[in-house]
């Protein structure tokens, strides 16, 4: 990367560069700007002569498959990452990768976990030249000190689907850890031992990947029922003991907050929407599984039950907060696009009003419109909020990534879109001036609530009208900001971050949005 | 370390914390030396954003002092910085340096002065010694706050925890909650009176109270500070009586001195003093809670209930509390901010209350432009009394927005 790279600036006004892992890039245009012509990519045609008539695809280990595959240097491989942190499919196939002797893969994972910097040192033993998809910790320290071969590119689920489906990722080999499987290739993730929920983060790559390899350690006799992934685009399975660290996958009970502050921000967020008229009969939502999210879910089930309200459908990352909700009749349907605790999983799995979605249905931005859009409020968390309303969810104020961007940018179509965080943190203020990497426009933030009151973009004057004259603690941004400053004893010095891109911010049509500079 | 001979050779000391697990503190220690100037080394969680700034209040607060030549190491958890100065004050004056000196931070706006019978439902105990807890304290509404220097600071940390508290008072805006501070038992309590009077608390807590001249030493106390710094606003007593013996002596207590404004009890000390269990239906106490509402009206001031321990048990709460408010105990104090709304609910008057009181008063009200001396609704008539506490609790129910 010693090249000179061209950077232009974008309609944000931020500084972008043209030509990244050696593709050119369009530069962010605005909010529905950039409307691509031409067709989906798809994968080559295939033939049922080459496959087993008896539909039996199972191979003896991930060496074998991947050979047979033809992994080659320079191909992309991918995973998901249903499993999180307890994932141990990812750095198999990579590990096995390395066996064959392949050289300067880039990995694609649909996000990266601090139990996969195993991936440091196959970068530095040159398995894999770069990564595209979120990292974090030790991952994120490497692409950040500038230490990984090519740019990172960080973009949404939803993103990553457009991608995938636009030709700009062509996925060759797809490793698809499976909880449970068929040797046909139907997979599914609500059962097994290392059940995890929902597959969806899977659908893509199996879909338009040249060739897909499914792991499972539950194998049984086809048909697996029910099945996410399709048989029919699966090249082969592999069977092996274990996926992944079950403890690891889910979490046993997810805790609320009790911090009393976090509560006070998801109390006055599940009191806005009440009083902005938003929560009313099949009305709908979606909420993360960070503390703040949970606590919210939690106040707003007391107060729909107190007036009677019910959800048509609430959109997850699931947890037992929305299983609640769905076995208390307080709303129709949970579309989870991900599953985080085990009554999570355990609903996914036996209740039909519980769907698995994928970022297809959900999050795709170049498709026949998404779900996301039709969510009547969405609660979501950022490390910095600009006094523009623009949000940074990727890095610290220092510049080192911290977050992937997930369903976040996705979720910012919602009719309400809401920030629930603190105004500061160790001293830190979170309302700035600027934020240091812009991962969404301040045009589709409407509200950021924090301990010290709830600022309303000046754009949405209707929510402004809906809550006057309510006892909420409504603000400007300006004010809460200058409050926090007084505290924190002036505004935050502003490091100084380096002049070498490492890695881009994707916007969900394509974009690019927003670059990572180089740390030291 | 605390009460620090000031004749004592400078020495290395430290004060404040430090540790993955701090928030909001720091860590100071101090190597006096005799040349080579100040050298100060800084690790901050927040060293890129606030580390310059930082830097340069460390060296106004040792000139402040007095210190000149001396190796200071910080290590920083994100402390704000009236918390920043309360650390170096600390570490210095235990090193024997800067002992008649003090640095104080910027004042925040001062609170209306503190009427003498204003709702007290909730006080909200902040250990005197966890700066993470002042800053958010006020947002979740207690009635007042109570900056404790006494059961909840080790005996070690007592003279930091002053300093401490002192700098929170004049630093922190504490909103619309009454300001208080619990001082230790005597003496140690009158050097806490020295550090924090000056900063005007709105109500100081005395612990331990078993006889009417422990209020008398205070309050004396107090009546020089006061002169002395020429503060002319209140400055209210609350005793908590805490003993067998102070339960005798509570009317005695209670009107030793007109700036008492409340009495109320400590029950695990006093179930200690019985040598009996504290129960959650408090059968042990009832005899004590019920006297010291008594002692508490005779001497026209208010009774305030003890804490509830059991963070977890909000419904627990919630009946002690209406217990209480039946037994004519107006608040109770608080550990945590989830108990607030909880006792503010148990102590309000309910929706039947109010409206008797509503219309008693309106008749009373209506008697009164009549010029009827005998106040009555419908066939019966009004006792004079009873015209009285509708009054009082319509007005109350209005401080609590309910009427």
């Amino acid at each position: 990367m010693s090249e000179r790279i061209e950077l232009a600036q974008n309609a944000a006004g931020r500084s972008v560069p043209t030509m990244v892992n050696g593709r050119p890039q369009i530069p962010f245009l605005g909010i529905g700007q950039y409307q691509p012509r031409g067709r989906k990519a798809a994968p080559p045609i295939f033939s049922s002569k080459d496959y087993p008539e008896n539909g039996d695809k199972r191979v003896a280990n991930l060496e074998t498959a991947l050979r047979n595959c033809g992994l080659r240097n320079g191909m992309v491989i991918s995973n998901h990452h249903h499993l999180r942190d307890g994932d141990r499919v990812a750095l198999m196939a990579l590990e096995a990768a390395a066996k064959i002797g392949v050289k300067d893969l880039m990995w694609f994972p649909s996000a990266s976990f601090p139990s996969q910097q195993g991936a440091i040192e196959l970068m530095q033993s040159g398995v894999i030249h770069h990564i595209e998809g979120s990292m974090n910790g030790p991952l994120g320290d490497y692409c950040t000190q500038g230490k990984m071969r090519g740019m990172g590119v960080l973009r949404s689920h939803g993103g990553r689907w457009q991608a995938i489906q636009d030709g700009e990722v062509h996925i060759d080999v797809a490793v698809i850890a499976a909880p449970t499987a068929d040797a046909f290739g139907n997979a599914d993730g609500s059962h097994g031992k290392s059940a995890c929920g929902s597959l969806g983060f899977a659908l893509a790559d199996s879909m338009y990947a040249d060739r897909v390899i499914v792991v499972t350690d539950n194998l049984v006799p086809f048909p697996c029922i029910p099945w996410q992934i399709q048989g029919n685009n699966v090249d082969y399975i592999v069977e092996v003991d274990s996926i992944g660290d079950p403890g690891k996958i889910v979490s046993g009970t997810t805790q609320i907050t009790r911090s009393p502050d976090r509560l006070r921000i998801a109390e006055f967020v599940a009191r806005f929407l009440r009083e902005a008229g938003i929560m009313r009969n099949g009305f709908s939502f979606q909420a993360g599984a960070g503390g703040i999210a949970l606590a919210f879910v939690d106040y707003l089930r007391r107060m729909m039950k107190e007036d009677g309200v019910k959800a048509r459908f609430v959109r997850g990352g699931s947890t037992k907060f929305l299983v609640d909700l769905l076995q208390e009749g307080l709303t129709d349907y949970i579309l989870d696009g991900q599953t985080f605790d085990l009554d999570g999983v355990k609903s996914i799995g036996s209740d039909p009003r519980h769907v698995a979605t994928s970022p297809f249905t959900s999050y795709n931005y170049h498709g026949k419109g998404n779900f996301a859009s039709m969510v009547d409020a969405v609660v979501l968390g950022a490390t910095e909020v600009d006094v523009n309303f623009n949000a940074n969810v990727v890095t610290h104020s220092d510049g080192r990534l911290l977050h992937g961007i997930g369903g976040w940018q996705n979720c910012l179509a919602a009719g309400c879109t809401i920030l629930a965080v603190p105004s500061f943190r160790d001293r830190i203020p979170v309302i700035i001036d600027e934020v240091t990497t812009l991962t969404g426009p301040g045009e589709l933030i409407d509200v950021v609530a924090t301990e010290r009151g709830i600022a309303i973009n000046p754009r949405r004057q209707d929510l402004l009208d809906a809550v006057k004259g309510s006892s909420l603690p409504i603000r400007p941004i300006q004010d809460i900001k200058a409050e926090v400053e007084r505290i924190c004893g002036g505004k935050p010095a502003r490091p100084k971050l380096g002049d070498r891109p490492v890695a881009i911010v994707k916007w969900v049509d394509g974009t690019v949005l927003d670059t990572i500079w180089q740390v030291s | 370390m605390s009460g620090v001979n000031t004749l004592a050779i400078p020495h290395p000391a430290e004060a404040g914390h430090w540790g993955k697990d701090i928030r909001s503190d720091l860590h100071v220690s101090i190597e006096p030396r005799d040349s080579g100037g100040l050298e100060i080394t800084l690790e901050s969680r927040v060293g890129l954003y606030y580390g310059s700034s930082i830097l340069s209040q460390t060296r106004q607060v040792l000139e402040s002092l007095g210190v000149k030549q001396a190796r200071i190491t910080i290590h920083d958890e994100g402390a704000l910085p009236f918390v920043i100065s309360a650390r170096i004050e600390a570490a210095t004056k235990r090193a024997s340096l800067g002992t008649d000196k003090k640095v104080l931070p910027e004042r925040a706006a001062l609170p209306k002065p503190s009427p003498r019978d204003r709702l007290r439902r909730s006080r909200l105990y902040l250990p005197g010694s966890e700066p993470k807890y002042f800053i958010n304290a006020a947002l979740h509404g207690p009635d007042a706050i109570i900056l404790d220097l006494e059961d909840s600071v080790h005996h070690a940390e007592k003279d930091a925890a002053r300093i401490l508290v002192r700098n929170t008072l004049r630093a922190v805006d504490f909103g619309g909650c009454e300001r208080m501070v619990r001082i230790n038992q005597l003496p140690l309590g009158l050097q806490d009176l020295t550090e924090v009077i000056p900063e005007e608390p709105d109500l100081i807590l005395i612990p331990k109270v078993e006889r009417p001249e422990q209020v008398s030493q205070v309050d004396r106390m107090i009546d020089e500070l006061k002169s002395r710094d020429r503060i002319d606003r209140p400055i209210w007593l609350m005793p908590i009586v805490e003993s067998a013996l102070g339960i005798e002596n509570a009317f005695a207590i209670a009107t030793v001195s007109p700036d008492v404004c409340a009495l109320t009890i400590g029950l695990e000390d006093y179930t200690a003093d019985l040598g009996v269990a504290k129960t959650l239906e408090g059968r042990e106490s009832q005899y004590a809670r019920t006297r010291l509402v008594n002692a508490a009206k005779a001497a026209g001031i208010q009774a305030i209930d003890s804490v509830f321990g059991d963070v977890g048990d909000l419904a627990g709460l919630r009946q002690w509390g209406e217990n209480s408010r039946a037994l004519g105990f107006e608040g109770m104090g608080c550990i945590h901010p989830s108990q607030i709304p909880v006792i503010h609910e148990a102590f309000a008057p309910t929706q039947v209350e109010i409206e008797k009181a509503l219309t008693i008063v309106a008749a009373f009200e209506e008697a009164q432009q009549r010029g009827l001396g005998v106040v009555s609704l419908g066939s019966k008539m009004i006792d004079p009394p009873v015209v009285e506490r509708a009054r009082k609790l319509v007005v109350r129910a209005r401080a609590m927005g309910k009427a």
